[in-house]
């Protein structure tokens, strides 16, 4: 039986966002940049306010109160992020500044100890650069070879190619991103963990740009390592998560080293926590902790399949909008299948000038390369300009950017 | 005058669209590459010297990018022609800017400055002196070369 999603209310929760009540330029601001980095809900300010106010001190080992009270608040923040994402155990959940450390946890730390010549590091063109340059960093490092499955302009990778792209190497690390941060499609994540584990080879997967928008279940993605980012999915800045698999993050070396995260240290040796303390060297980001916690709930409220829903729709008006301007393209899959996030040209008009002139109506997009150079070589442009939507956009927000692009069009003479 | 005029003034778009000195000069005394990673802006900068060899007879460029730095680097072609290398190789960036006569992101500033770098690196190169070291620093970010 087919369940009926509950539909967004998109204007209700836009209330809930402090930062739309100023003007840009005299206007309301249409923030069409989340992908970037989303805006944050009051609930998510005030939990980190309250916390400050009334539970803050160092966790961990402070035998008063206090002390006992932020531990609980980290430690609760830690569940709620195991539970987000379906992790068999809480200590499977690293907290880290950003989804870009939690691979170079993996790749430094799984890396350097596993990886040597001969071996193969997989990524796709696809990649942000998170999920791209510690790879080739690491493997250039062991020498190890370091190979990208080639991507479709809109976005398909054709993992039937993974094969001959392995050949007879020695796969160990198949790196691929869930959602493109530039063409919105997710990528079959099942399918190429279970390919990666085929070739004897782990699984990492970069989940920054999906966990905003979409159920991120790591048993049902069946990957080793799962790296998300509080900032994109209305959390603070300077926190995110790392999952991995118990018995991978225990025969890990530790990434970073020092406060926290030893049992024993003498002048010859160290030895290390128990997970997650192995990972978390220093004090912990215990208010980004509670605000990402607070995000959680947040988006849990407001229900993850209804804002996928509502992205969905947002991007099918979008594309409606965009194919009734001449000179525009955009790039990615049908609008069913991608989260908030549209990639446009605008013929004879460089991408900084659509978004400068954007600005002047206080309409905010990106303009560059994203983070993803490679992808930009296969679309053959050095930029695209993109926008991108999440749970307190409004179509008219879309309207506006359609106006202004008109705007952009007449002024350019194009 | 509006924020959308004064940013895209008539001047940076007629520059832009018919960019002065455009095309590669062959041959040449002097000539550098520089683009923006950022955003993907290339110019490319020749020189021919008078006479003299002092003096820049003519300048040409090819490029390609935002408004704001083909215009700029059109601009520039106008603002040197007829100047010595000596005296381009320390003019201030201040001066072109304010022909640009725009207001400026620092980011955008990038864009605007960049065919200015290009053409730095040029004529330091071909007279044997070292880039200033406001330009040097700048030269890794918009990769002169």
């Amino acid at each position: 039986m087919a369940v009926t999603t509950p539909k967004l209310n998109a204007e209700k929760l836009r209330a809930d966002f402090p930062i739309f009540e100023q003007q840009f330029h005299g206007k309301p601001l249409a923030f069409l940049d989340s992908a970037a980095s989303s805006q944050k809900p009051r609930q998510v300010l005030d939990a980190m306010t309250t916390f400050y106010e009334t539970s803050y001190a160092n966790v961990h080992r402070g035998v008063y109160e206090l002390a006992e009270r932020a531990t609980e608040a980290l430690e609760h923040a830690r569940e709620r992020c195991r539970a987000f994402v379906n992790a068999p155990a809480a200590h499977e959940i690293i907290f880290v500044r950003n989804a870009t450390e939690a691979i170079n946890l993996v790749a430094y730390a799984w890396g350097l100890k596993n990886l040597g010549p001969g071996d193969v590091v997989l990524v796709t063109e696809l990649e942000h650069h998170a999920n791209f340059v510690p790879w080739q960093f690491i493997a250039g490092k062991t020498g190890a070879e370091f190979r990208m499955l080639p991507v479709e302009p809109d976005g398909t990778l054709h993992l039937e190619q993974l094969d001959e792209l392995a050949g007879s190497g020695d796969v160990k690390v198949v790196a691929t991103g869930y959602v493109s941060n530039v063409l919105g499609g997710a990528n079959d994540i099942p399918r190429i963990a279970a390919w990666a584990h085929e070739r004897g080879a782990i699984h990492v997967c970069d989940a920054a740009q999906a966990a905003p928008h979409k159920r991120v279940d790591v048993q049902a993605l069946g990957t080793d390592f799962v790296a998300v980012s509080g900032h994109k999915m209305c959390g603070p800045s300077g926190i995110g998560f790392l999952w991995g698999r118990t018995e991978l993050l225990q025969a890990m070396d530790p990434f970073l080293t020092g406060g926290h995260m030893i049992r024993r240290v003498r002048e010859n040796e160290s030895t290390w926590g128990e997970l997650p303390h192995k990972f978390e060297a220093g004090t912990a980001p215990m208010a980004e902790a509670v605000g990402l916690a607070a995000a959680i709930d947040y988006l849990e409220e407001a229900g993850l399949e209804a804002i996928e829903q509502h992205e969905h729709e947002l991007v099918a008006y979008a594309l409606d909008k965009l194919a009734e301007i001449s000179g525009v393209t955009t790039w990615g899959p049908p609008a069913d299948k991608r989260a908030g996030i549209v990639s446009f040209d605008v013929d004879g008009v460089h991408p900084h000038d659509v978004a400068q002139i954007l600005d002047l109506d206080a309409v905010a997009i990106r303009a560059g390369h994203h983070c993803c150079q490679p992808l930009m070589q296969r679309l053959g442009v050095v930029a695209t300009n993109r926008a991108s939507f999440y749970l307190y956009t409004v179509p008219e927000e879309i309207d506006r950017l359609a106006a202004g692009l008109v705007r952009v069009k007449e002024t350019f003479g194009v | 005058m509006s924020e959308l005029e004064q940013m895209y003034r008539e001047v940076i778009l007629d520059h832009y669209k018919n960019p002065r000195g455009h095309g590669a000069l062959d041959p040449h005394d002097a000539h550098a590459e520089g683009q923006n990673p950022l955003c993907g802006d290339e110019v490319t900068i020749f020189v021919r010297f008078a006479g003299d060899g002092e003096t820049i007879d003519e300048i040409g460029f090819e490029g390609r990018g935002c408004a704001i730095s083909q215009a700029a680097t059109s601009m520039l072609t106008e603002l040197v022609k007829g100047r010595t290398a000596s005296e381009v190789a320390e003019l201030p960036k201040e001066e072109l800017l304010e022909e640009i006569g725009i207001p400026l992101t620092p980011i955008r500033l990038k864009c605007a400055i960049l065919g200015l770098g290009v053409l730095k690196v040029a004529l330091h190169r071909a007279k044997g002196t070292p880039l200033p070291a406001e330009w040097q620093s700048l030269a890794d970010d918009l990769q002169l070369d």
